[in-house]
């Protein structure tokens, strides 16, 4: 007992125990308090038991798109590998159906590398605004009847808004780095994301000149009771009825311009890999990388799923008689969206990449004359036979 | 809920109105301009305004705050040598902030002792009914009776979006310029010539 060397392991271990002790104590107390906090907010208030639901519906809805978008990202490169007779990735999991997976441990199990004269914290925010923005567009978004986690009056506008804010994890991005090429190719990006936003804007507002709605909701319900298909006679070719028809042009123009909206090909300008190795995600690594990707991918998907429901009717299935109205309407809304990404990925696939001049002529000087005459002719057209109204 | 949830924009707001003036770094402040929009647009979510809070998001945070940082962003501002006239601008900075305060203390004053003073839309053949939605009712009164003010606004945007064009566009001689119509339009005939070329002779 006098010898210190064997009394002082021994008095330290009992010390430890002690410490466990006490902090076990602490937590059972915080325990306790936490459950009566949580009691006392379930039968006590009423907003409470509300907060919980929405968060459990938020939950689940961004697990579903996280592991759609796993394997969208898949299908994507197997569709784009299929194209130059090549077989894609096929070594991870059967038909390398874990590859999104894979990647994904990779990313985290990386270090994160921020260069020593990067703005820490911006260069840190970037990524996590492009993820967080692109993801919360999806509050909104309806996948079938009253499957909506926010059915507000001004949805296409809050997706319209949340969209043009993506531009800023862009700048931020490259600014931050403090370097001359993610800079310059975050400033190239971000012209390019503005200008198309307004021809994107353009088509939106025929889209809503139409239904005289722009509750998100709103415009599949229009189409799927409304439209040629109804005033020719024929209700049951709900196909007929969605806007595809009567806004074809819209629909081309809104397509392409979602194509640049995103960065995809042929409009990657800003991250052109053979060109400009990854624009301005140069500096980032890892997790930070992996964000901007993730972003990136969930803003393609809801550009699809935007297009499905401006002018592909959402969750209606095409046809409306016995047995195609017996399929939920979320599987017609993801068939509806793979559809789309597949038209994406192929675009990807055999569409050379235009110049940075072209691009900007294509949308100043092609793209907004276009839909701005369609939209005044729509109005027109609106106004004069007395078409288009929920009411 | 509500209350909590004002109190947590209005917080925020004038927090980062406040950085906005304190930060060192000119893009900070921008990026704490970008954060008082988004905040002013949950107040009107919040009024029940939201087509308003959308079109704030669009228009000032998508476009006019992208401009901003842009050029704050690219342009080298030496902030200590800006600093510098400080003492100078302040009593003038001063007095514009207590004309604004004063103007401020005017218009809810008379708002708290008569708010019928400041209802100028109430009444006449354009009430809305109040079935109808925030976009709804902006629109019927935009378009019909403001539809000259409307309008003339608009043509002041256009006046000084030309204006700006004009101002800024330069025709520089010698630069090569793709013409897209044409390069469509050509064919054969126009594209190419055969010629005879005769032996050890060339063209």
């Amino acid at each position: 007992m006098t010898d210190l060397s064997t009394r002082s392991p021994a008095s330290g271990a009992s010390a430890k125990i002690a410490l466990f002790g006490v902090l076990g104590a602490i937590g059972l107390v915080a325990l306790g308090v936490a459950i009566y906090v949580l009691w006392w907010l379930f039968t006590q208030t009423d907003w409470f038991l509300n907060v919980v639901i929405y968060a459990i519906e938020a939950v689940v809805l961004l697990v579903c798109l996280l592991v759609i978008i796993a394997f969208l990202l898949l299908a994507d490169r197997k569709i784009w590998a299929a194209v130059q007779l090549r077989r894609g990735p096929n070594v991870v999991g059967p038909f390398g159906l874990f590859q999104s997976f894979a990647d994904l441990l990779k990313f985290v199990f990386k270090e994160p590398i921020i260069p020593a004269g990067a703005n820490k914290g911006v260069f840190l925010l970037a990524p996590l605004v492009t993820c967080m923005l692109a993801l919360s567009a999806w509050a909104v978004i309806p996948v079938a009847w009253g499957w909506v986690i926010s059915d507000i009056n001004v949805g296409i506008l809050y997706v319209f808004a949340i969209s043009s804010l993506g531009v800023y994890g862009v700048i931020m991005g490259g600014w931050a780095s403090n370097s001359k090429y993610p800079f310059l190719s975050a400033l190239r990006a971000a012209a390019q994301m503005v200008s198309y936003e307004v021809s994107i804007g353009f088509v939106i507002i025929t889209a809503l000149l139409c239904v005289g709605s722009l509750n998100l909701t709103d415009i599949v319900l229009f189409q799927e009771k409304y439209g040629l298909a109804t005033t020719l006679g024929v209700p049951w070719l709900t196909f007929l009825n969605w806007f595809w028809l009567p806004l074809l042009p819209m629909l081309v123009i809104f397509f392409v311009s979602a194509l640049a909206e995103t960065n995809r090909p042929p409009f990657d300008l800003s991250e052109a890999e053979s060109e400009l190795v990854a624009g301005f995600m140069v500096e980032y690594s890892s997790t930070p990388y992996l964000l901007f990707m993730l972003g990136e991918y969930v803003a393609i998907v809801t550009m699809c799923s935007l297009t499905t429901i401006l002018f592909f009717g959402g969750w209606s299935s095409p046809l409306g008689f016995a047995p195609f109205i017996w399929v939920p309407g979320v599987i017609w809304f993801l068939l509806k969206v793979c559809f789309v990404f597949f038209m994406f990925a192929m675009v990807k696939a055999f569409v050379p990449r235009y110049r940075y001049d072209q691009l900007m002529r294509l949308g100043w000087k092609v793209f907004l004359p276009i839909s701005l005459g369609y939209v005044a002719i729509v109005a027109f057209v609106l106004q004069v036979t007395g078409w288009g109204g929920l009411n | 809920m509500a209350a909590l949830f004002f109190y947590l924009f209005s917080a925020v707001l004038i927090a980062s109105a406040f950085m906005v003036v304190a930060s060192r770094n000119p893009v900070h402040s921008v990026l704490y301009l970008i954060l008082a929009f988004v905040n002013a647009a949950g107040l009107f979510v919040l009024l029940g305004a939201e087509f308003l809070a959308m079109i704030l998001v669009v228009v000032y945070v998508g476009a006019v705050a992208v401009l901003f940082l842009f050029v704050t962003m690219m342009l080298d501002v030496d902030f200590a040598e800006l600093r510098q006239g400080f003492q100078q601008y302040l009593p003038f900075g001063a007095l514009i902030a207590l004309v604004f305060a004063a103007e401020l203390i005017v218009v809810v004053g008379a708002w708290a002792i008569d708010p019928s003073v400041l209802k100028v839309v109430q009444g006449g053949s354009t009430a809305i009914p109040s079935d109808v939605s925030n976009t709804q009712a902006i629109g019927r009164l935009l378009y019909t009776k403001y539809i000259y003010f409307f309008q003339a606004a608009g043509l002041v945007l256009l006046v000084a979006m030309i204006g700006a064009i004009v101002l800024t566009l330069r025709e520089r001689s010698g630069v090569k310029r793709q013409n897209v119509a044409q390069q469509v339009a050509r064919t054969k005939a126009t594209a190419m010539e055969v010629k005879k070329a005769p032996f050890r002779a060339g063209v």
